[in-house]
């Protein structure tokens, strides 16, 4: 008798599974991607879900290439409605998306992200030029005119007014958006200023594409790519008081009382000093919005207008509070929302 | 008669050279022994230690009690107490209530203020305070015109220094906290105004942003873990044991059985992150099941669960004697008769055993998840079963992965109590097993 009940119990779930393999309507925003738009995301979310009618949209993480890849895999209810992402969508992406049907993307800059460069508090302070970062990390500098290994142990070994610590750097891996403005910010804008550019160049008889070279990192284990997030940075640099680790402006927010934070090119990192653009090593974040969703799914538009609305974005919203820089041209933005513009073939 | 000497040499409480080695030979191996178990042991002390170190503190909160006067001329200016035309004030009129509210309730109390700003004052308040409110005239509209006592978190670096995970040095550094806003919190605790208690809302809350550590809580965590629990158990054991039963006792043994078998003692070790691929790709992508739903995440647990229900069952039918079944066989059952009257009667305890370890398994699993969109910041809580199931989920592990993944440190505390909880979970579900088993096993 119990063992029939267990079966009919067993046979309804069954029966249920089947049925619901029909799509269902949704009624809350999907959002999936980058995890340094993340905490945004999710603070935008809350108050999106407590002052309006609507759920609370479901924000996942994954990385920002994931998240595109979630957007563009084809329009229904099923996908994702929003994809966030630390860099700007790429040319493969967008065809990837036209081959599934996702042809109406609309593209929102939300803001600016610092990366800044943070040593443990106790430790000695820095104030470093993307030049410095390049001839610790680099795999070849110059020195006498020649190109060879990097022969630098210590950060007085690459500009004598720095203090004479060992060089360990702790920088984010390769999956990350992070590293992209750190290869194409500090990296090669301090190749270019060191001279290495021009000579990998002439070494390779004029061949542009040598310029790469400038990225190729030094494997010796001084540069340590940190393939997790930034808290495990954190307990690197905690680990090795010697390390400097690459952090996003909000998270050294967060942790100001275990970090100290260093200059580059004599400008203080700052939400200010982004804004200003004083501070070298920045970059903007976006999300993606399937435009066919909107009208759709229930919120969606709203929750992209409350996001980009003063009170939000704005640089006294909570997002600047946690440490996201305004974006000047927010009224733009606003406008492009509102009228639903969808973003144009990438240059 | 020749004296026979007793040669000292082969007395017994005289060991020869070569005894003596295997002698020590066997104590060393017992110290082998002895040493590999306590290195486990006090890792596992040292894991427990850590964890309830930085855990235990999430079990309690500092909270601010205060009397907040509902003015109607700012909550609701129609006069008229409608839920939709309350709606139009938004959380940041009811965070301006609460303000003046709070700087009231201070000079009532006469509590010194001096040398912090207003601003710093309400950012004593966790920034969930508002909605709280907002909600709770929302819920109840004759509130309004009313003076209530309002009970709220403080801040998650105030709820800290309570805790010793932050100090007034460490607020000197803190852009977020400043040591006056600290001794203010004390005075106010002086004044009773800021209180300490055990954090309900750490079990039964939904989980909150980067910006209100305070109030995040493992309420969606949980319902997501219990229905995703209660979907492997409808699934996995009735297809789990009734596979095994016709292996066991009805399928021939051929190459297509062998196979099977073959093939089952696999999918228990294959990783499970494998089944959160499959589940994308056949539950998500082919059956268009909602993402982040634990229907979806049951399922492909369900999947992930099936191979060590089966194993155990199967062994559980294997241990009961063959004279059992012949017996039944002999005054006249039945096939199907001797197996549900006597064979799995005496098997169950196994099966049910074999289910518990598997449910555990399945409880503490985050890898399959991650792919099916369950890692994610959900706030609104799923609704009752069966239409539940399909809204968005978290689940107790991924809870852990997500807090741990956060800037603020307060959710460092968090994770920590959340792997508490969800150790005391699979402590209790482990032993219900052994319990089970003493009980009810029978040996012959």
């Amino acid at each position: 008798m119990k063992f029939k009940s267990l079966v009919s119990v067993a046979a309804i779930a069954v029966a249920a599974t089947a049925v619901s393999g029909v799509a269902q309507a949704r009624n809350q925003v999907q959002i999936a991607g980058s995890s340094t738009v993340l905490p945004y995301a999710s603070i935008v979310a809350e108050a999106f879900g407590e002052n309006t009618d609507f759920p609370t949209p479901v924000v996942e993480s994954g990385g920002s290439g994931a998240g595109r890849k979630k957007l563009c895999e084809g329009v229904g209810v099923n996908t994702i409605d929003i994809a966030n992402s630390s860099s700007r969508i790429s040319k493969s992406d967008i065809e990837l998306c036209a081959k599934n049907g996702v042809t109406d993307i609309m593209e929102v800059r939300i803001g600016y992200d610092g990366i800044v460069f943070a040593s443990d508090i106790k430790g000695n302070s820095f104030a470093f030029t993307p030049a410095d970062w390049h001839s610790a990390l680099a795999a070849q500098v110059l020195v006498d005119g020649k190109l060879v290994a990097n022969p630098n142990k210590k950060w007085s070994d690459v500009r004598a007014d720095l203090p004479a610590q060992d060089i360990l750097a702790f920088i984010p891996g390769t999956k990350h958006g992070t590293r992209e403005v750190f290869d194409e910010k500090v990296l090669h804008a301090g190749c270019k200023a060191n001279g290495v550019e021009e000579a990998l160049i002439a070494a390779a008889n004029g061949d542009k594409a040598a310029a790469k070279g400038c990225m190729a990192l030094r494997t010796d284990g001084v540069s340590i790519d940190i393939d997790g997030d930034y808290t495990e940075t954190l307990a690197r640099v905690a680990a090795n008081p010697q390390g400097i680790g690459v952090f996003g402006l909000s998270f050294y927010q967060n942790n100001t009382d275990k970090l100290q934070v260093a200059t580059m090119g004599g400008v203080v990192p700052s939400v200010e000093s982004i804004a200003k653009g004083e501070y070298p090593v920045s970059r903007p974040l976006y999300f993606y919005v399937k435009k066919a969703h909107i009208g759709v799914i229930p919120g969606l538009k709203e929750y992209v207008e409350f996001f980009m609305s003063d009170d939000i974005a704005g640089p006294d919203g909570p997002l600047a509070q946690y440490g996201l820089v305004s974006d000047p041209e927010l009224a733009a933005t606003q406008k492009a929302v509102a009228d639903e513009v969808v973003m144009g073939p990438l240059n | 008669m020749t004296d026979v000497a007793i040669s000292p040499t082969k007395s017994i409480y005289n060991p020869d050279a070569r005894t003596r080695r295997r002698n020590a030979a066997e104590m060393r191996f017992r110290l082998y022994g002895l040493s590999a178990v306590v290195v486990g042991l006090v890792a596992l002390v040292i894991l427990l230690w850590s964890i309830l170190a930085s855990g235990l503190g999430s079990f309690s909160q500092a909270f601010i009690t205060i009397d907040v006067p509902l003015t109607a001329s700012v909550l609701d200016k129609s006069g008229t107490r409608d839920v939709e035309e309350l709606k139009k004030v938004s959380t940041v009129g009811y965070g301006n209530v609460l303000r003046v509210a709070l700087m009231e309730q201070l000079a009532r109390d006469k509590v010194d203020t001096a040398d912090v700003s207003e601003k710093e004052i309400f950012d004593l308040l966790s920034k969930e305070a508002p909605a709280t409110l907002r909600n709770m005239v929302l819920a109840d509209p004759s509130l309004v015109g009313q003076t209530i006592k309002f009970k709220t978190y403080a801040n998650g670096r105030v709820d800290g220094y309570f805790k010793g995970r932050v100090t007034l040095e460490s607020a000197k550094l803190d852009s977020n906290i400043t040591p006056g806003q600290l001794l203010l919190a004390e005075r106010m605790q002086d004044a009773g105004i800021l209180t300490s208690g055990f954090n309900w809302d750490f079990f039964f809350g939904p989980d909150a942003s980067d910006l209100r550590p305070e109030a995040a809580g493992l309420g969606i965590a949980f319902i997501g873990s219990a229905y995703m629990m209660l979907i492997v158990l409808v699934l996995a054991v009735p297809i789990g044991v009734a596979a095994s039963i016709y292996l066991e006792e009805f399928a021939p043994k051929n190459k297509f059985t062998d196979l099977i078998e073959v093939n089952i003692s696999n999918l228990a070790a294959v990783p499970s992150i494998v089944f959160g691929i499959l589940g994308l790709a056949v539950f998500i992508n082919f059956m268009g099941m909602p993402q982040s739903a634990s229907l979806v995440g049951g399922l492909v647990l369900t999947l992930m669960t099936l191979p060590t229900i089966i194993i155990a069952t199967r062994a559980a039918l294997r241990a009961v004697p063959p004279s059992i079944r012949d017996a039944a066989l002999g005054v006249g059952a039945s096939k199907m008769q001797s197996i549900f009257h006597h064979v799995l009667p005496l098997a169950a305890p196994g099966i049910l055993t074999g289910t518990i370890i598997g449910l555990a398994q399945a409880l503490g699993e985050t890898a399959p998840l991650l792919l099916i969109g369950m890692v994610s910041f959900v706030r609104s809580f799923p609704g009752a079963p069966p239409e539940g199931f399909l809204d968005p989920a978290a689940a107790l592990p991924v809870q852990v992965y997500n807090w741990t993944q956060r800037g603020d440190p307060a959710f460092v505390e968090r994770a920590s109590g959340a792997i508490i909880v969800l150790l005391i979970f699979l402590v209790v579900m482990n032993l219900v097993a052994i319990v089970l088993r003493r009980r009810f096993e029978r040996r012959w």
